[in-house]
């Protein structure tokens, strides 16, 4: 498959490797800090903690590269207080609810979508935001609402989806909007006293939205590397070495690994639709993480009739994490997955507490599934040792 | 000698109408017409001409094959009815042949019991069992009982099937999950995810054109030609729901070793490939209709490939071996990645939701 | 949210909505193609791009000579790499 094998070169990868191993040595060998912890790169986004687990990278690195998993994976961060909202919108009997798939087994206070689709509510998974769209037209006599997740990246696709609704004359369409920014969740985990770390793998497809310019802030401001990373192996991998390569060599920039997609100024067709549906919200919830200011989006008044939020009643409760579950420690990099006290016990993927269990991006689910081997064997013959 | 004769039994039923209603289950008249007309003259065999209520096997017939009878049931409710490579009727035979070819058995008779949703259309009827006929002749089984019963319109999805199997396992033969062992080596018989990726690309929600056919097909011949050439086949599972993935790790834990198998030797065809890539699906888990894993001693694993890939079946033309039994790690099913890295393969959590994100 | 997948677009479908199909490995979908049209990107002229596709968008072109590029400098990693360890090879046997 062009543009994707050729990023999953083992043999390129190895040439990598070699070259990571070696500037790793110089690094901890020139810096003192390093003396009793390891080099600390966090990818923010979920989509590369999911490469990362896929491929196994984190084991071909050297020891001394701890990579730190990032809450930018929008599913995991959903509270469960939105969940909620969304099932008693979908429990509406004139309601067809249109969700991406991974949403759909979250657990809220009292049920996920799943368990409200089994119930008897007209949840549909959906591929694209525009499928939600043919629905409407298919369904005049329902309302359709599709539940708008995600970071900058999806931001396009649901405002250019609205923006069809308009063109189009459709009063069946609505949006249940759950879209969040990447810059702010980003300064908090930089302005967070427990946080350590040396380098930042930069979201690439949030880049491929919104342009190099929103990530110079932390190589000018919090002095620290930043890589725009794509999402194959090799540019995981590729990216890694280029922050070391800064370590080694002082230098605190903001670079773009991923120059194949991802443009200086962005995707302006994108941020044009964004700019006419969507304004910021003061505060948004996420979970784990408390109220982040300017961290979400909201549907603009312009287009409030396609504000499902507007359009229908919705608890809007905040509920509490579960007392047991760590899913903001995780989140936050603080501690990894198999460190929460309920791992692999009360929380797995069958009988998930959080949605970082349940989120293909999420770490725990990643952890869980392909395992970082050792921790993760260790874990599997203690259960296979007690059966 | 009971094998019964044929034409004892006039088959007059002809089935009246376009679309199955609630008398066609009835057991009247209009019952008898459907199960005559429709299944009877379809599957064509002594057994059924009988018209009892249950088939009588000879079981001297039976004990001359071999030591052992293997035994199985399966139902079929799969949605859409027909499907790129075949249909729900195709399905339910060459499913339950499979599942009874594995053991090393050879598969010789099959039941049919349909449960009809009131409103399927005949013709549909009609190219279902004909469907069934022609598996089961492919296959070499025949269908000598058999259930109808029709329900109300909404209480089941058109047509759901269950076909129950019997086959005789030869003496010398001992297939077995619990049979793995360190420097086996690990087969497969071509391409996986097809019947998955087919059914997903039949879904019109998802709305992706392809060309991807369902792999549904009966494997006893191919089986045969295997354990012709090799006998010494330790374990042998048909991967079906839940793909390779779970095959491999119920082997594993049956036999409590490691499984370590290597993405690259894998085979897929590029359009599943793109498929999942799309839907963010992990091929190991899509379901098969017509693969089977296999586990033979290391010294033996050449010639079981040649076997199969030069079977007359045809079904194992695109064979490979695609990893090792090892020693250390029991229970877990390890992925050497086309990267270079290892990482675990577990058992499928739920349904396996595309990774839309 | 982060899946994108690169593919090729085959054909338009209908201009006015900005819907064409892509081509991911031999299998097709209908993608909407308005963040990749603009004033010197006609929708008819975007028959044969290559692009990212997300979540049943066409988000961005992909540039066949920055994805060359990234390549050739991976490549050429390891040439120097190799060319460095033969040169110290040369000195430590006194060749230099």
């Amino acid at each position: 498959m062009k543009y994707v094998d050729e990023f999953r070169d083992p043999v390129l990868a190895q040439k990598l490797i070699a070259e990571i191993e070696q500037l790793t040595a110089q690094i901890l060998k020139e810096n003192k800090r390093f003396a009793d912890r390891p080099i600390q790169l966090m990818e923010f986004c979920g989509g590369h903690t999911h490469t990362i687990f896929r491929y196994g990278i984190e084991q071909l690195l050297p020891k001394s590269i701890e990579l730190i998993h990032g809450p930018g994976c929008p599913v995991c961060v959903l509270p469960m207080g939105r969940v909620d909202d969304c099932v008693s919108l979908a429990e509406r009997p004139e309601v067809i609810f249109a969700t991406f798939g991974d949403a759909m087994r979250v657990p809220g206070s009292k049920k996920s979508l799943l368990q409200a689709k089994a119930d008897g509510a007209d949840v549909r998974m959906v591929y694209s935001p525009l499928d939600a769209l043919t629905l409407a037209r298919k369904h005049p006599d329902r309302e359709v609402i599709f539940f708008a997740l995600g970071f900058e990246t999806t931001m396009p696709s649901t405002a250019l989806t609205v923006l069809e609704a308009e063109r189009e004359g459709l009063d069946n369409f609505s949006l249940f909007c759950n879209h969040i920014t990447t810059v702010p969740i980003i300064k908090a985990i930089l302005d967070s006293p427990n946080m350590q770390l040396d380098g930042l793998l930069a979201p690439g497809h949030v880049s491929m939205v919104v342009g190099e310019a929103p990530f110079h802030f932390v190589a000018d401001t919090y002095k620290k590397p930043i890589v725009i990373t794509g999402f194959e192996p090799l540019d995981i991998v590729q990216s890694i070495w280029l922050l070391l390569r800064q370590l080694a060599q002082g230098q605190c920039l903001m670079e773009n690994q991923y120059a194949r997609i991802v443009t200086r100024d962005g995707n302006q067709p994108g941020l044009a639709a964004i700019a006419r549906v969507y304004q910021l919200r003061d505060f948004f919830e996420w979970r784990g993480l408390g109220s982040i200011e300017d961290s979400g989006v909201r549907i603009t008044d312009a287009y409030a009739r396609f504000d499902a939020e507007r359009k229908f009643p919705v608890p809007n409760v905040k509920i509490a994490d579960p007392s047991s579950c760590q899913c903001g420690e995780v989140l936050k990099g603080e501690i990894k997955p198999w460190q929460c006290k309920v791992f692999g016990s009360q929380c797995t993927p069958e009988t998930p507490m959080g949605a970082l269990m349940v989120s293909s991006e999420g770490a725990c689910a990643a952890y869980y599934n392909f395992g970082n081997l050792p921790e993760l064997m260790a874990l599997k013959e203690k259960a296979v040792v007690a059966k | 000698m009971t094998t019964p004769t044929p034409g004892l039994r006039k088959r007059s039923g002809k089935l009246k109408g376009d679309t199955i209603n609630m008398s066609h289950g009835g057991g009247g008249k209009a019952m008898r017409d459907l199960i005559e007309d429709v299944f009877i003259t379809a599957f064509d065999n002594a057994h059924l001409d009988l018209m009892e209520d249950q088939a009588r096997i000879d079981l001297a017939v039976l004990t001359a094959r071999g030591d052992r009878l293997a035994l199985t049931t399966d139902s079929y409710v799969v949605d859409p009815i027909f499907f790129p490579g075949g249909d729900i009727g195709k399905l339910s035979v060459c499913g339950t042949v499979n599942d009874l070819a594995v053991s090393g058995a050879v598969p010789l008779y099959l039941t049919c019991g349909v449960i009809i949703e009131e409103g399927l259309s005949v013709a549909d009827l009609r190219t279902i069992v004909k469907s069934m006929k022609e598996a089961a002749d492919r296959a070499g089984v025949k269908i000598i009982t058999g259930d109808t019963k029709v329900v109300d319109r909404g209480a089941c999805d058109k047509i759901f099937i269950n076909t129950a199997g019997v086959g005789v396992i030869q003496k010398n033969l001992h297939i077995d999950a619990g049979r793995a062992r360190p420097g086996d080596l690990i087969l497969i018989n071509g391409y996986i995810g097809d019947h998955g990726a087919a059914i997903l690309g039949a879904r019109g929600d998802l709305s992706i054109e392809n060309n991807i056919l369902s792999d549904c097909a009966p494997l006893n011949g191919l089986i045969s030609d295997l354990l012709a050439a090799c006998p010494d086949v330790h374990c042998m599972r048909d991967a079906t729901r839940g793909g390779i993935a779970s095959v491999l790790n119920e082997i594993a834990d049956s036999s409590n070793v490691c499984i370590k198998i290597k993405e690259t030797a894998i085979p897929i065809r590029p359009d599943v490939r793109g498929m999942c890539e799309i839907l963010g699906l992990d091929p190991l888990y899509l379901a098969n209709e017509g693969k089977i894993i296999i586990v033979v001693p290391g010294a033996q694993a050449d010639k079981a490939l040649q076997a199969l890939q030069k079977s007359s079946s045809q079904l194992g033309r695109e064979s490979a071996v695609i990893g090792e039994v090892k020693d250390g790690h029991e229970g877990i099913v390890i992925l050497q990645t086309a990267f270079g890295g290892e990482r675990i393969v577990d058992m499928l959590v739920g349904d396996q939701l595309p990774r839309i994100c | 949210m982060c899946l994108g997948i690169p593919g090729q677009i085959v054909e338009i479908i209908d201009v006015t909505k900005n819907l064409a199909t892509v081509d991911v490995s031999g299998v097709k979908r209908q993608v909407n193609i308005a963040c990749i049209v603009d004033e010197n990107h006609s929708v008819e002229s975007c028959v044969g791009d290559w692009v990212l596709v997300h979540v049943g968008f066409a988000m961005s072109r992909i540039n066949e000579e920055e994805a060359q590029k990234t390549l050739a400098l991976l490549t050429e990693l390891g040439e120097a790499q190799k060319e460095v360890e033969a040169i110290l090879l040369a000195r430590t046997e006194g060749a230099l």
